[in-house]
């Protein structure tokens, strides 16, 4: 137990004339919470206008990815005392319109996924009354890609989209490898022709930013390595 | 003539006539029932789906274990066999004419989400690589537990999820995302739509719709621990009580025997299904007890009363509230490649590796067996018996058709999502064929709708959700949990009604339009208060333990009684009750042993 000092930025467009701006609560945390149980107890027990978004609490629906001082990840798998701080700032994932709060806009999130055809394409129908075949080895080219939550954090992370809003982001591109990579996907042409763009790949300047937001542990600068030498491999081929 | 302002314009009685929507499906879930509707139903009709959460964000993706099918990729399995153990572990409520339909389905329905491009895990032959699951058996239970669960590592919800979320958008299915559905619009016995309130920039919206299919999912918030997200609070049962129909079943709730101690966040059974073991106090695998031949793969409803027995008897761990579930001996490699998902809940929540230590688990509310009763098609059912709601169907965890009955079979509930959201696609399309033209949408269609929002917003009470949901879960947990008894479900009824009074005198904090979660938590506390009294009187009216239900007054089935079907109702806060028999086509009623 140790009483820890949460500064969290605010923001409610229904109350314009405040814009943004810093709160800071007290609480009490015992051991095991998560930074998502401290914002728990706050809303229901201090400040029920405060507003963000959970649902799991286990994290794997990508809901509550937030800035907890200063690195994003998931505020229900970030332990509040094993942060060795006593004070906790939170803030709303970067580079994203806020909504509300530590809520931000989906909106780009979104946009980026949609433009790579985020669907495995088949040119060939299945077999019936049969599963297509995959070696295991073939299965195992999609670790490190299917886990994917889409919770935004590598996206907010990225100097790139940072400088252009329309940039498509590491989501996008992991997205895309996952489905160039899988020996089932007959289009690979398909997923890859958005990001052979000025708002796509080559906006990438290789800065890991996205590797270190990412609270799965995937490697999103991997997949763009890859997808550029597909690319290359394309235009050569 | 002058143009009007849209926002004056109302076709609905207070709601301006750009927030009025039409398609031919909605569908208010984004989950696998939901989403799998879609996919069918999209393949010929408009449809749009609803969701409170981002579609992604569903709690289907939690799903850690697996799928269940007798595909036979590892070993010999039959559709009768899995049949027979899902009959069985239902403890013979489930209705026999759904489950065969189920099991002989399943393969195709399986195979179909690899068609899809899940990226399911492979045996060496590059089929759906299957594992071994609590309950399932091969040769109708004479034999040892067979591989049936197909999965994708420890993520099968998330694979499975995700998938289906990219066919969708493969078939330009229209999403309404974050979208809280709050009424379902009914008619002279037909569903015309539904009213939702827009979450991101507030207000109410109309769904005028040929067809509403229901996948809102379970209610494991009712409960203190549960595996369940917080977004699962049964909103669906809520709408459609207060619409006047019935719901079936509300008795049977799952509690799974491992989730992590005192977060209740589920370790998937897929650990034992893997070979982990249960260890109480003095070091004993305690199984042995209870259930000699499966030990710790028999199913949910028997291994969550062992571990409670042993933990009420003082043989937990140092006499504290949990157990442990052993996986050290599986070593790390098989650790890390099959269940590195638990591997990761057990480090992030207890600071366990479970390489080189035994996690802590306590059993924890999971799933919902009952719901709103439909037929085989996914018609939700008038009476709860016969007659459907033209247009309104339902699947999924939210549903009740019955293929669990008293208790549900792990990786059977990704299925039975999966498998009646098709189901109910299917039904969606044949019904719209002979159905074209929208029915009209009465005028005061969001009225009620629009009531309830108001109220919360300028609510000026003295108490707080907070409060009166965490009440709520103790009690439900305290009283009405794995064990129950007359006595306690009985004091459980007042303390109830109690919250409903106090819930009516809340106060919100948050009185904006734009993301108002306090809004939100208190429409769900709203619907998990209306339908939590029907769990609490089902268990209290059935004298009989059978399945999930298990009154320590009453410890044994009593088939001649109650091997029926629970229907309640609730008007004008009166709850009403009627039985209907169980289907019994193969097998006959016997005691179940594991
Ligand atoms: C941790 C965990 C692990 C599990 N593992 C397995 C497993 O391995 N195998 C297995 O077979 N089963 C498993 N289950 C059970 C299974 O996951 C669920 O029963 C199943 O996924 C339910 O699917 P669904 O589509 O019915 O609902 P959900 O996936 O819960 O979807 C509900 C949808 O309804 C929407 N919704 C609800 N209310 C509203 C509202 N008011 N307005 C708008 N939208 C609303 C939500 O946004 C969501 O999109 C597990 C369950 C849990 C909790
Ligand atoms: S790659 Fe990682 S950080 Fe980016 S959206 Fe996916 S899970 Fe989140
Ligand atoms: S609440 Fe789902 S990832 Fe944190």
């Amino acid at each position: 137990m140790a009483i820890l000092k949460f500064k969290i930025n605010r923001y409610n467009p229904d109350d314009e004339r405040r814009g943004h701006y810093e709160q800071e609560y007290e609480l009490d945390v015992p051991k095991g919470y998560t930074v998502l149980d401290c914002l728990n107890d706050i809303k229901w027990k201090i400040d029920g206008t405060l507003s963000y978004r959970r649902s799991c609490r286990s994290g794997i629906c990508g809901s509550c990815a937030m800035t907890i001082n200063g690195v994003n990840n998931l505020a229900c798998e970030t332990q509040a005392l094993s942060l060795k701080s006593d004070t906790v700032t939170i803030e709303p994932l970067r580079g994203y319109p806020v909504v509300k709060d530590l809520v931000v806009s989906l909106d780009p999130i979104v946009r980026g996924l949609m433009a790579v055809r985020p669907y495995m394409i088949n040119k060939t129908p299945p077999p019936t009354d049969q599963e297509r075949f995959q070696s295991p080895e073939e299965r195992d080219k999609l670790e490190g890609l299917y886990e994917c939550i889409l919770c935004g954090s590598c996206t907010s992370a990225c100097p790139s989209f940072w400088a252009d809003k329309e940039y498509l982001g590491p989501h996008a591109f992991l997205k895309a490898y996952r489905f160039v990579a899988d020996s089932r996907d007959e289009d690979a042409r398909a997923h890859l022709e958005a990001l052979d763009d000025k708002h796509g790949l080559w906006r990438c300047h290789t800065i890991f930013n996205c590797v270190e937001a990412c609270p799965k542990g995937l490697n999103p600068t991997k997949a763009i390595a890859e997808l550029k030498k597909e690319i290359v491999k394309g235009k050569v081929g | 003539m002058t143009i009007k302002d849209p926002e004056t314009i109302h076709d609905v009685e207070g709601v301006p006539v750009h927030n009025v929507h039409r398609h031919d499906v909605v569908i208010i879930g984004a989950g696998l029932a939901g989403m799998r509707a879609a996919v069918e139903a999209s393949d010929e009709f408009d449809v749009a789906v609803i969701s409170k959460v981002f579609p992604t964000r569903s709690h289907s993706g939690a799903a850690q274990g697996g799928i269940a099918a007798s595909l036979a990729n590892e070993e010999e399995d039959h559709w009768e066999w899995h049949m027979f153990d899902t009959v069985k572990g239902s403890d013979y409520l489930g209705d026999q004419d759904v489950i065969e339909t189920l099991v002989k389905e399943a393969p195709v329905v399986v195979r179909e989400f690899e068609h899809f491009g899940a990226p399911f895990s492979r045996t060496s032959e590059g089929r759906i690589a299957q594992r071994l699951f609590g309950g399932h058996t091969k040769d109708f239970g004479r034999g040892g537990p067979v591989l049936r669960a197909c999965y994708g590592v420890d993520r099968t919800g998330h694979v499975l999820l995700h998938t289906l979320y990219e066919v969708c958008v493969r078939n330009q299915v229209r999403f309404y995302s974050e979208f809280h559905a709050l009424s379902l619009i009914i008619e002279d016995g037909e569903c015309r739509g539904v009213v939702a309130w827009d979450i991101v920039n507030g207000g109410v919206h109309v769904f005028h719709a040929k067809t509403v299919m229901f996948g809102t999912g379970g209610y494991g918030k009712v409960f203190k621990i549960t595996s369940n997200a917080l977004a699962n609070t049964g909103d669906g049962l809520g709408m459609v009580l207060r619409a006047g129909l019935p719901l079936e079943d509300m008795e049977f709730v799952q509690f799974h025997p491992t989730g992590l101690y005192l977060q209740g966040i589920l370790v998937s059974e897929a650990a034992r299904g893997e070979g982990g073991h249960l260890i109480n106090g003095k070091g004993e695998r305690f199984m042995e007890k209870y259930a000699p031949d499966k030990m710790e793969l028999a199913p949910r409803d028997l291994v969550s009363r062992s571990i409670q027995t042993e933990i009420n008897e003082g043989r937990g761990i140092n006499g504290e509230a949990y157990v442990y579930i052993d996986l050290r001996h599986l070593g790390k490699e098989k650790i890390m490649h099959q269940l590195p998902q638990i591997h990761e809940l057990a480090w992030k929540f207890l600071h366990v590796d479970c390489v080189t230590d035994p996690i802590p688990i306590q059993p924890t509310g999971h799933y919902s067996m009952g719901g709103i009763p439909t037929d085989i098609d996914g018609r939700v059912l008038l009476d709860g018996k016969q007659i459907p709601v033209k247009g309104f169907y339902a699947g999924g965890e939210c549903a009740c058709v019955s293929v669990h009955g008293a208790n549900r079979l792990g990786t059977n509930s990704l299925l039975e999502a999966s498998l009646f959201g098709r189901r109910c696609g299917k039904s969606i399309i044949r019904y719209l064929r002979e159905n074209r033209e929208f029915s009209d949408l009465p005028a005061d269609a969001a009225v009620e709708a629009i009531k309830m929002v108001k109220r919360l917003l300028s609510s000026d009470g003295d108490e707080k959700i907070g409060k009166i949901r965490e009440d709520l879960q103790v009690m439900m947990t305290g009283k009405c949990g794995i064990f129950r008894n007359e006595k306690q479900l009985g004091d459980l009824k007042k303390e109830l009604r109690k919250l409903e009074e106090r819930y009516a005198n809340v106060r919100l904090d948050d009185k904006s339009e734009t993301f108002n979660t306090d809004l939100l938590e208190a429409l769900e506390l709203g619907n998990m208060l209306e339908f939590s009294e029907l769990i609490v009187e089902g268990a209290y009216a059935r004298k009989e333990s059978r399945g999930a239900h298990s009154r320590t007054d009453f410890p044994d089935r009593d088939d001649g009684e109650w091997l029926k079907h629970t229907l309640a109702w609730k008007k004008d806060g009166k709850i009403s009750f009627d039985y209907k028999p169980v289907t019994i086509t193969r097998f006959q009623p016997k005691e179940r042993k594991y």
